[in-house]
């Protein structure tokens, strides 16, 4: 086991420092100037090389890599061009929306999916899995933005229940902070858990066919037990794989929920950052990102372990 | 009898409650699409920053009203020597910064110092070119001499990039602002709001307002939401779209269209083959139906224009008839310079919606005379590369924000590519020219060369679309300025 996860480790590194030359590379040659956007259409040559040499815009491309390269090892993201404020208390702050939301969407995707697709296995062709299937479809078909506006207008504008979009801040009281999360978390986790539901459905089916399903329920195991304890750790691989990629996904890639909600969270952060060509702060989420996806698919691996022993002694 | 009692003791007390609510009513939300990048109007373009910081923190000297007219600020008053070199002006004398430090001669020694230093990275250096020194006379009397004449200097003033700073606090602008205005700043929640408490030694008349906050709101599919609950009860630039009409029909809400200084032109590489040509400027001209292009610009309003300049402005002589809409006039005159056929050329787009949406119909219309163009989006950092500075274009749609700014025909080297000694000669004596009468006719030539020489398809003034709370008071119909005052505004009874 402990081989197992230094070889996961390893592996995980190499990825980082691929995926920092790839990132740098792309952003340097995107074109745009981050000095021209500040000071706009009537800034003054001296003055934009003023602010050109105050960026360290003047510097190799090489000497810029490895400074940034460095700096992040020991936990220094940066700069922020934009914000002038170091890269590291941008990310803090924002991964403190991104972070929860994300957490919170998996769980309820997670508490809704899996009942869900295992109910719809075992009763497998009857109306209920007919119907149970078809609105997992429709939630899958169905744009999350459109459905968080539908959301809003209902529980925010009608009903008034909670905020139409913003976030106060966790200062502001836990409760008050969950109200902003949970129309955003909903919006998120429907689509996810729709996916989810099909993916544990197919798998269960698949166990459920197995001969030694068969023979518990020959031996006169209850049904229950057969369904939750036997069928449903076998059918956890493929369903665990989804559920690290939806992970990845929601930390990631919540740029139009957020837009929506408008949320302080990452995926906004990058945005704005992309279009002002704060590339110190790209560069510095996107790597943070990498650094989630690795760490969750490592996770995944162990999860693997965990439910399938033998993984643990193949390797 | 008792449960009566009660019921009604209640009832009266939540009305007593209701009421002082109701009357105490002294926070307001606005809504702002973009984020500022920091907070310091000194130190960037970004109208995201003087939207949110103009007038309210920051002061200058002088100050835009809202009709676009100078006024004093922390001048009180000031004299001009008769050679129009000389500006002495007289200061408040009781103001103090948010921090607890005076303000007086000094400072705006400092501050004007600062933004025309050598290592000044002001995004308007231009604005303070005109000055030679500035002198402490006493500490509320301060000498300002230029080194000609300029007409514009009390106009200059008064932007957002002129305001005054302390040596004390300045270098911690970007962060936590420090200003003399009637709010100060509380606290800037990246990404989602920046707050702002009155200021309660504020030097002149206190804000009625105590609490304002600015929130980011980045989404139109957001905006209306967030109005309709009441999150948020004023969008002075409200991004609505098509789903305006269904605010205008809702009585909690008033929608006001007002002028900005945002001239949208369709912009001529003029440098460039055929457009060097006058004949193809004007047949562009005469190809351009502005009725139809504001209708098509995203917000459906818009005010025509035919040179460059902002209809609000008191010097401004209407000109769309210059080179009225005359396809075949368009067709004959393409003929005439050599194009009886037509060209290709290519048309970039910035993201906002005025020009991707504009930029389609302007296509087709100059489809119809035979002019081809390839519709090319671009980002604004890519714009502000390839068209603004490597001018690397045929055409382009934009909108000039900054207030009064005619003279950029006059630039060298700037993205136009156009040169015209005559107009040259007029901003010379204009910058030099302090009679009012004077530079209103030299300001009306200038917009007549322009628009004969067709620099470039003048589309229509950009609107200013604010929509807010029924009960609102105060807040700017206009924009003279990049701006949003709250020192007026309060909420009716």
């Amino acid at each position: 086991m402990t081989a197992y996860l230094a070889k996961r480790l390893a592996t995980g590194l190499a990825t980082l420092l691929v995926a920092s030359v790839v990132v740098f590379c792309v952003l340097e040659i995107m074109p745009g100037d981050p000095a021209l956007l500040m000071l706009g259409m009537n800034a003054e040559p001296e003055a934009l090389a003023t602010l050109r040499e105050q960026m360290g815009l003047n510097q190799p491309v090489v000497l810029r890599y490895l400074d940034w390269v460095c700096g992040m090892a020991v936990g220094d993201f940066g700069r922020s061009y934009t914000y002038s404020t170091p890269v590291h208390d941008l990310i803090g702050e924002r991964i403190l929306v991104s972070l929860p939301l994300a957490i919170l969407s998996l769980i309820l995707s997670t508490a809704i999916a899996i009942p869900v697709g295992i109910f719809a296995a075992a009763r497998r062709g009857r109306p209920a899995d007919t119907v149970t299937m078809g609105v997992a479809q429709v939630g899958v078909a169905i744009p999350n933005f459109w459905f968080a506006l539908l959301l809003i207008y209902l529980f925010a504008v009608w009903l008034q229940l909670v905020p139409a979009g913003g976030f106060p801040g966790w200062s502001a009281g836990l409760w008050a902070g969950l109200k902003a999360l949970i129309l955003p978390a909903v919006a998120l986790a429907l689509p996810q858990a729709a996916i989810l539901a099909r993916v544990t459905r197919s798998a269960m089916l698949e166990v459920l066919g197995e001969d030694y399903i068969r023979t518990a329920r020959a031996k006169g195991m209850p049904r229950r037990v057969v369904l939750w304890h036997h069928a449903l750790r076998n059918a956890m691989i493929p369903v665990l794989t989804i559920l690290g990629l939806q992970f990845a996904f929601l930390l990631a890639g919540t740029i139009i929920i957020e837009n929506v909600f408008y949320l302080p969270g990452l995926g906004r952060l990058v945005f704005q950052a992309i279009t002002q060509r704060d590339l110190i702060v790209v560069e510095g989420v996107v790597m943070l990102l990498v650094a989630a996806v690795v760490a969750v698919n490592i996770l995944v691996d162990i999860g693997y372990a965990i439910v399938d022993p033998r993984l643990r002694t193949r390797r | 009898m008792k449960t009566i009692k009660s019921i009604l003791g209640g009832a009266a007390l939540l009305l007593v409650a209701g009421t002082a609510a109701l009357a105490a009513r002294a926070d307001l939300v606005v809504g702002v699409v973009l984020e500022p990048p920091h907070l310091d109007p000194t130190a960037s373009a970004a109208a995201a920053i003087d939207e949110i910081l103009y007038a309210n923190v920051f002061q200058g000297l002088t100050r835009i009203g809202r009709n676009g007219e100078v006024l004093p600020a922390l001048a009180e008053s000031w004299t001009v020597s008769d050679d129009g070199k000389t500006y002495t002006f007289t200061l408040h004398s009781d103001v103090k910064f948010h921090d607890g430090t005076s303000f007086d001669a000094e400072d705006v020694k400092f501050s004007l110092d600062r933004a025309r230093a050598d290592d000044s990275t002001n995004a308007q250096k231009q604005l303070f070119a005109a000055i030679d020194s500035i002198e402490v006379v006493d500490p509320i009397t301060v000498k300002v001499t230029l080194k000609t004449p300029q007409g514009g200097f009390l106009y200059n003033m008064g932007w957002g990039d002129a305001v005054m700073v302390a040596p004390e606090s300045a270098d911690g602008n970007k962060e936590k602002p420090v200003g003399t205005g009637p709010f100060t700043f509380e606290s800037w929640a990246k990404g989602s709001a920046v707050k702002l408490v009155r200021n309660p030694d504020y030097w002149g008349k206190a804000a009625a307002l105590e609490k304002a906050e600015f929130r980011i709101v980045p989404d139109a599919a957001a905006a209306i939401p967030a109005l309709l609950s009441g999150d948020v009860q004023a969008f002075p630039q409200m991004p609505a779209g098509d789903a305006l009409v269904q605010i205008e029909t809702d009585p909690r809400f008033v929608v006001k269209i007002g002028s900005t200084e945002g001239e949208t032109i369709l912009a001529i590489n003029n440098g460039k083959e055929p457009f060097n040509n006058l004949k193809v400027r004007q047949a562009i001209a005469h190809a351009l139906n502005r009725d139809e292009i504001i209708a098509g610009n995203g917000s459906g309003y818009g005010t025509p224009i035919g040179s460059h300049f902002s209809p609000a402005n008191e010097a401004y002589v209407d000109l769309t008839g210059t080179y009225p809409y005359d396809p075949a006039k368009s067709k004959e005159l393409l003929a005439e310079a050599g194009y009886p056929d037509g060209f290709k050329a290519t048309l970039k787009l910035p993201p906002p919606l005025y020009a991707r949406q504009g930029g389609e119909v302007v296509a087709s219309e100059l489809r119809q005379v035979g002019i081809e163009l390839e519709i090319m989006p671009v980002e604004w950092a890519q714009w502000l590369e390839q068209v603004f500075k490597a001018k690397d274009y045929d055409l382009t749609i934009v909108s000039h924000t900054e207030p009064n700014d005619i003279d950029i025909y006059g630039r060298d080297d700037y993205y136009f590519n156009y040169a015209n000694p005559a107009f040259k000669e007029v901003m010379n004596t204009l910058a030099a020219t302090a009679d009012p009468a004077r530079r209103i006719e030299l300001y009306k030539t200038a917009q007549k060369i322009i628009a004969e020489d067709a620099v470039n398809g003048f589309l229509f003034q950009l609107p200013k679309v604010g929509v807010w709370d029924a009960k609102l008071e105060g807040l700017w119909e206009n924009s003279p300025i990049q701006a949003n005052d709250l020192t007026e505004v309060k909420w009716a009874d």
